[in-house]
């Protein structure tokens, strides 16, 4: 079962610039590497992250083998309103995982 | 019971080492295939079309020696005022000798309040990492950085 680290102010300040920091656990087979039989490993990565603030997006990113495994993304935006942070991954193989954080707005 | 002959031992030997490498993780082995400078440079044309790709604005933080190209950290940061008028779109990043060129593509918007993106990244050989930022009047700026990594991620040998 797959699982979120999410790190999200609870309060801020409107007008306040926030870091979000996001921590999916997955295994991110980059489908390179080969078993001693000379079989290829599958790939098995997420290939797409999205973050949406009250179901408006505010940040997207496309991952590539080249992402460590366990996902760690950091990235900011702005508080402007009391509500919810949607966060969502998908991947290979049908996955597809959500989390979300709450914040405070004064 | 009695062993047959010399060569147990060392079978018994393989048979184990395999048995311990098995229940974690599957044996890799090298492969040879990687991104070229022609490849890089593909992968970047692909997202800047025809456009100039001009240097400066975007800082690309990577430690210049790594240990282990598993997971290597990396903070993006460009210098833009990120208002409505003025804001990053999107942030690429390339390498040049992993098996494939991207690394991610990062869109940001004028909500980001601050143009700046990090995440942990593998890289297979010692490299270069370069950085785009595509802003909001169309422009895209860049930044490289040269990587030395002692263990390489992707492609691991047989031990």
């Amino acid at each position: 079962m797959a699982s979120a680290l999410i790190n999200v102010p609870a309060h801020a300040k409107r007008g306040e610039v926030i870091e979000i920091k996001t921590l999916m656990s997955h295994i991110m087979e980059p489908g390179y590497r080969h078993t001693a039989d000379g079989k290829i490993v599958p790939r098995d990565i997420i290939t797409s992250f999205t973050c949406r603030y009250n179901g408006a997006e505010i940040f997207r990113a496309d991952l590539f083998p080249a992402i460590a495994a366990n996902p760690f993304i950091t990235f900011f935006t702005v508080a402007s309103e009391s509500g919810k942070f949607d966060f969502e991954w998908i991947g290979d193989n049908g996955f597809s995982e959500t989390a979300s954080a709450s914040i405070s707005v004064e | 019971m009695r062993m047959q002959d010399e060569s147990t031992r060392r079978q018994f030997i393989g048979l184990a080492g395999g048995a311990a490498v098995m229940g974690t993780i599957p044996i890799v082995t090298l492969r040879g295939a990687e991104a070229t400078p022609a490849t890089l440079a593909a992968a970047i044309r692909n997202v800047v079309g025809t456009a100039e790709v001009q240097t400066g604005k975007v800082k690309l933080d990577v430690p210049p020696l790594v240990e282990n190209g598993n997971t290597v950290p990396m903070t993006v940061s460009v210098s833009s005022p990120m208002t409505s008028d003025d804001h990053v779109r999107s942030i690429h990043v390339f390498n040049e000798k992993n098996p494939q060129p991207n690394i991610g593509n990062f869109y940001l918007g004028p909500r980001a309040g601050r143009a700046q993106v990090s995440a942990r990244i593998r890289l297979a050989d010692s490299q270069k990492i370069v950085a785009i930022a595509h802003l909001s009047d169309g422009t895209f700026w860049s930044a490289s950085a040269d990587v030395v990594v002692t263990l390489a991620a992707c492609t691991e040998e047989v031990i």
